[in-house]
């Protein structure tokens, strides 16, 4: 295609605009990395620097000293993910496929019933209480998994249209007249077919578990439950806390703990995941938006 | 959508496992939403812990007034409100401006790298982001204090303790996390205007910047007024994270960093105020209930498809 003078000029100006943003995007991520890997003395003395003075491993010898508790907070925070996005995922095609039928009494009623919860909530303290004193989940994996995020009203919404408006209505009334039931309709035929909309949710929910903090923050105190995120949290507020609640006694009693650096060190190794396999889901990850937003 | 499927008789084989298909789902609903609705009555009662939380005596709207009186609630209405217009204009005006310059950009390979590492920050949770905001800000060790002004012979800024820098930061860093996601949305729109408008336009001798303002801005109208007014129905809600966790939830910040989610929280689990915190909550949520329905009664009458219901 021709293009005009003007539009190769715009075109570098674009350039240069996005080149100062990306790198404004980065920037901190660098920071983190580089002070993760910079003398804890030097720290100190000069602060996090993009271009360590120094260069040294001790925060992540001390963090694989320490893996025990780093380890189970991992465990944690796979198992949290795994089980809530499963079950998650399994609750909302399984009503969204009930929604997306005809004919049946009722469901106009159970439809208005998801609708209701979008406008209107009890809040903060309802919930808290709710959680705390009718049904106690407190120090719980449970704790994680089911206040605020497992079933999302919308999200049902969003795979019910889909199913409305991408399955061949002919598709499950042949198999129906073959004499399948419901239940093998939904996981031999509509499952399958749901895949591309159930990997988008189920990739927004799990990206929400693995990054929530605060379901951890109101409902869970035993430090032997912590997730990632809590843990993350928690050192946030005090760098010590990895070394107070220690369970191998060589580095609980004397060792010198790299408090500047092993802020950044943990940060980064809570990152990681997220950035190893981001590449993989982006696509999912930015037609999720785009999905979602427009009604979110 | 749907054509009309032909009306069958009713029968218990087809509609039994449907039933019970939805159970799961209502059964979450009603657990997670329908019985802390009940919980609002919390704000009205006079806490006896003898009785128990839920069955403690009414006592009118003396929670709210003494909430109203204690002057608390001013502040943290007006920074939630105040932040949430500034998040609101900054985050439109940014992004559009920032995608119709991206879209100008016709390497693939280079787009595929801006828009990757963009929207990296939006996955980050807040903990996280709170820790490299903390790698710049801090007094002792941060990038700020230590590279820039020390080297300047500028004394340090404690920026834990001084105010009037967090409605910048808090901002700053709304942006940095969420440009990435605004951008994906405002993309998909661009991508919908028909390239034939550009081509009679350009055709007819319009400038690039005549394209802008007579196509592409005029586009992306419907869009931004309806994500505008989806913004103000949540006009009274705040982002938990940023707020409590950007500031790292510092005491002398709290008159320009305190919302009325942070409070809530607060006044709950640190203060164990529970009737202060309810009523703060419950207040939010009916003020959400009210813009919500007014907001969607507006869409309604600009753009009906956008409308929730």
């Amino acid at each position: 295609m021709f293009r005009s003078k003007g539009e190769k000029r715009l075109a570098f100006f674009a350039h240069i605009v996005m080149i100062v943003i990306t790198l404004m995007a980065l920037a901190p991520f660098l920071l983190m990395l580089a002070g993760s890997f910079t003398d804890d003395g030097v720290l100190i003395r000069e602060g996090y620097r993009f271009i360590p003075s120094k260069f040294s491993l001790s925060a992540y010898e001390y963090l694989f000293n320490e893996w025990g508790q780093l380890g189970r907070a991992y465990l944690m925070t796979i198992i949290v993910t795994v089980v809530g996005t499963g079950t998650s995922v399994m609750i909302t095609a399984l009503a969204s496929y009930a929604l997306s039928q005809n004919n049946i009494p009722g469901l106009k009623l159970v439809f208005i019933l998801f609708l209701i919860p979008m406008l209107f909530n009890g809040g903060i303290v309802a919930t808290y209480i709710n959680y705390t004193n009718t049904f106690d989940v407190k120090n719980s994996i449970l704790a994680y998994i089911v206040p605020n995020y497992l079933v999302s009203a919308f999200n049902i919404i969003l795979v019910r249209n889909y199913m409305r408006s991408s399955l061949p209505e002919s598709l499950t009334e042949a198999a129906e007249i073959d004499g399948a039931g419901q239940f093998c309709i939904f996981f031999k035929i509509v499952l399958p077919l749901c895949k591309p909309i159930l990997a988008t949710t189920g990739l927004l929910t799990a990206v929400t578990y693995w990054n929530d903090w605060t379901n951890g923050l109101y409902y869970v105190t035993d430090s032997k439950l912590f997730t990632l995120q809590m843990l993350l949290d928690r050192m946030n507020k005090n760098v010590q806390f990895m070394a107070s609640h220690s369970d191998s006694a060589l580095v609980g009693a004397g060792v010198n703990l790299p408090t500047i650096s092993i802020r950044m060190a943990i940060a980064v190794v809570g990152i990681l995941p997220i950035v190893i396999t981001y590449p993989f889901f982006q696509k999912y990850f930015e037609s999720g938006i785009t999905l979602g937003a427009v009604k979110g | 959508m749907s054509k009309k499927r032909k009306k069958t008789k009713f029968n218990w084989r087809r509609a039994l496992p449907v039933y019970i298909m939805l159970m799961p789902a209502v059964a979450y609903l009603i657990i997670n939403n329908y019985i802390p609705m009940y919980g609002i009555t919390i704000a009205f009662r006079k806490l006896d812990y003898k009785l128990g939380i839920l069955k403690s005596p009414f006592n009118g709207l003396e929670n709210f007034k003494f909430l109203f009186a204690s002057g608390n609630l001013g502040p943290i209405l007006r920074n939630t409100i105040l932040y949430n217009i500034a998040f609101m204009v900054v985050g439109t005006v940014f992004p559009i401006t920032v995608a119709i310059l991206f879209n100008e950009i016709r390497c693939k390979l280079a787009k595929k790298f801006y828009q990757t590492t963009i929207l990296m920050p939006y996955l980050m949770s807040m903990v996280i982001v709170s820790y490299l905001v903390f790698a710049f800000l801090s007094s002792d060790t941060g990038f700020i204090n230590k590279s820039i002004l020390e080297p300047l012979f500028h004394k340090s800024i404690p920026f834990y303790q001084e105010k009037k820098y967090w409605p910048f930061i808090l901002v700053f860093v709304n942006q940095w996390k969420g440009i990435g996601f605004s951008m994906v949305l405002y993309l998909s729109a661009l991508s919908s205007i028909s390239p034939e408008y550009y081509e009679a336009a350009k055709i007819d001798g319009a400038s690039k910047w005549q394209q802008i303002r007579y196509i592409t801005l005029p586009s992306l109208k419907t869009m931004v007024i309806t994500m505008t007014i989806l913004n103000i129905a949540k006009i009274c809600t705040s982002d938990f994270g940023l707020f409590y966790q950007i500031p790292k939830n510092s005491g002398p910040l709290y008159s320009v960093t305190q919302t009325i989610d942070t409070y809530v929280y607060n006044a709950l689990m640190n203060q164990n105020n529970i009737s202060m915190s309810s009523a703060a909550s419950v207040f939010q949520a009916l003020v959400g209930f009210v813009l919500v329905l007014l907001s969607n009664f507006i869409i309604r009458k600009i753009n009906p498809d956008d409308a929730m219901f």
